[in-house]
């Protein structure tokens, strides 16, 4: 055995991988809604992380608010004041970190039961594949929302209950795709080699299975994002979500409630609405240029 | 979509020979329609199942004591919770009331609104015109309007016209649905006052059909608008895709090549093609018919099944909430049953397979 020349496979596997990835932001660099939707995103993010060093959470609080009631934009307060005084650039600007953090949080739980259920149901197959994939299907057909609803309504509001609730209705589908995928990999002879070379069932699905997986997962997880951010912003606009959180939702909550439209308070309205639609659109630029990238049925198309 | 496929394709043309080879393959098709149905009908009728195990399990066992529900903060006697509790059937063992539960939905027995006092069934029947008038009218717009420009947006790629659209678009997709009916509402009817705030009627109208029918459509513009504008995006993304993926068929090239106009081949051979796998989407939508205006119908206050579930939550009239739960589900498995069914129609290779 010569050690001097011989590279071990972990770094011969991080290299291609490397590789790929490479290739593959190559590929996403050339969309430019792509480039667009991460640059917002960044910013986005940037100012939720800074929330604190920007504006001091004292804005936040109905006893210390400052400012006359409802009233509209002014040197003092850019963007206005909510019923009780306080400054509408403050609820909005902390509001991102609440939305952001469902939104990514119920994405990522649904993602990984996803993914659990599409890899273990598509490998192992038989009678619990078939039990999973049933499962899925009917969570699939489900109204999201109305469920949402009723088990809200059930469960009671706090923040743990709706990142559970939107992950629930949000899993079927990544379980699909990835049951989908696992199936295209099984078939392929590498795999066979690996189960001739006596691989069992957890080294496959991890080492074989799994990193041909997550490419598509990752794309399909940038655009759940959006539609998860979408559902806690309805849920806290019909006043089911945490009652003692600010986020985009429940600042149109307390809007709506407190007669923000018939009062023509603009200001009160627009900040967290366009809010939501900015970082909604951002995800949805970015994850149509993944599934771009990595969808290869789509790579045809140019935008 | 008006004429069934033949049973057995080319049939008429065979030699009466093979009259006997026709008979036997139409046979064989009819009994995997039949085979294709029975899976399907059955998988439904499973899921409508699941749905009712599923809402007595959440509402019954999860949801707490309706008593305490029914009651709220008021102080209630034990003798009169165990005789609210007789009356509701809830002294009897729970698969007795389980039982009940099942066979009175299936009867249509769907018990009383704890907030109306009245029965539920009636209450929806009572309701759901409105609902399907706004979403059905939304639905219809919002599928004609997204095809119409999916299909110019896809024939002409690239285009400044595309990508207008498809940013529109998304754009319109991004926003939340309340946002949209405020914000519509702020402008349409608080600065400009072209269309009434909310509801279905005025109350001033008089009775005559003509001044009501008016009036329902006066009222019905901003929901119809806001519903729209947020759904049509999808369809338009889908019809453009599809358009996509005929664009270098060789049948195109060919209807080029017969001299017709840019215009025709995109209507006689493009769109024809391009619209068949996008009719089962539509039949789906069908089945959201029912439950997908529940934000709008919140937002303008519309006297439909929407704001009756909405404000269900908050009384907390549980027996609404539960009777809503399964008719909006199973109004989505519904649709999707038929949906698969014509898919049978629609798609020859689920035949051969």
């Amino acid at each position: 055995m010569t050690s001097t020349t011989t590279v071990s496979p972990r770094a011969l596997t991080w290299a291609r991988r490397r590789q790929s990835f490479q290739r593959s932001w190559a590929a996403y660099r050339g969309q430019r809604t792509g480039m667009w939707g991460l640059v917002l995103l960044g910013a986005i993010v940037v100012i939720a992380l800074a929330a604190p060093v920007l504006i001091d959470e004292s804005a936040l609080s109905v006893t210390r608010a400052t400012g006359e009631r409802m009233a509209p934009p002014s040197a003092g307060y850019p963007l206005g004041t909510d019923e009780t005084g306080r400054s509408i650039l403050a609820l909005t600007v902390w509001g991102s970190r609440l939305s952001l953090l469902i939104g990514l949080t119920a994405t990522v739980v649904a993602i990984v039961i996803g993914t659990a259920v599409g890899v273990t149901s598509g490998h192992i197959g038989g009678w619990y594949g078939w039990v999973a994939l049933r499962l899925s299907d009917w969570f699939m057909v489900l109204p999201s929302l109305v469920v949402a609803i009723a088990l809200l309504a059930v469960l009671g509001r706090s923040m743990a209950t709706t990142i559970t609730v939107i992950a629930l209705v949000s899993w079927p589908g990544t379980t699909r795709l990835v049951r989908a995928q696992t199936l295209t990999v099984q078939s392929r002879p590498y795999l066979e080699r690996a189960k001739a070379l006596g691989a069992g069932h957890w080294h496959q699905m991890t080492k074989h299975i799994l990193p041909n997986v997550l490419p598509l997962v990752l794309a399909s997880a940038t655009l759940l994002v959006p539609s998860a951010i979408l559902m806690e912003s309805s849920l806290a606009w019909l006043g089911l979500g945490d009652p003692g959180v600010v986020s985009w939702g429940s600042i149109l909550n307390r809007a709506s409630e407190n007669g923000a439209v018939s009062a023509h308070a603009w200001w009160y309205l627009l900040p967290p609405g366009i809010a939501i639609l900015v970082v909604v659109l951002a995800f949805m630029m970015c994850g149509r240029a993944l599934e771009a990238v990595f969808n290869p049925r789509l790579r045809g198309e140019s935008s | 979509m008006t004429d069934p496929l033949p049973p057995a394709d080319g049939a008429s043309t065979e030699a009466p020979s093979a009259g006997r080879a026709a008979r036997a393959v139409e046979r064989r098709s009819s009994t995997g329609f039949g085979r294709y149905l029975l899976k399907h009908v059955s998988g439904a009728a499973v899921s409508l199942l699941l749905v009712l195990f599923s809402s007595f399990f959440i509402f019954r066992l999860i949801a707490g004591d309706p008593i305490d529900q029914l009651t709220k903060e008021r102080p209630v006697s034990p003798e009169q919770r165990a005789a609210m509790r007789a009356e509701l059937g809830l002294d009897r063992p729970l698969w007795q009331q389980f039982w009940d539960y099942i066979t009175g939905t299936l009867t249509m027995d769907l018990g009383e609104s704890f907030q109306y006092r009245r029965p539920i069934f009636d209450l929806i029947v009572e309701r759901l015109p409105a609902t399907l008038l706004l979403s059905g009218t939304g639905m219809v717009l919002a599928v004609l309007l997204g095809f119409w420009i999916g299909t110019r947006s896809g024939w002409k790629q690239g285009s400044r016209f595309d990508k207008g659209q498809v940013a529109t678009g998304l754009v319109l997709y991004s926003a939340p649905t309340f946002w949209l009916g405020m914000i519509v509402i702020l402008v349409f009817a608080r600065y400009l006052g072209l269309f009434p705030v909310n509801g279905m009627r005025s109350p001033s109208t008089p009775p005559d059909f003509w001044s009501q029918a008016v009036d329902i459509g006066h009222h019905l513009v901003l929901p119809v608008l806001t519903y729209t504008a947020v759904v049509y995006a999808g369809y338009l993304m889908i019809m453009r895709s599809s358009i996509l993926d005929e664009i270098g068929s060789d049948y195109l090239t060919t209807a080029r090549a017969k001299g017709l106009r840019d215009d025709e081949v995109r209507q006689k051979h493009a769109v024809p093609n391009a619209l068949l796998p996008t009719v089962t989407l539509v039949f789906l939508a069908l089945g959201s018919v029912v439950n997908g205006s529940i934000v709008t119908e919140t937002v303008f206050s519309w006297p439909g099944l929407g704001t009756l579930f909405v404000n269900a939550i908050f009384y907390p009239d549980r027996p609404v909430l539960q009777a809503l739960f399964v008719l909006f589900s199973s109004s989505t498995i519904v649709a999707v049953l038929c949906a698969e069914i014509l898919y049978w129609f629609i798609d020859p290779r689920i035949r051969r397979s």
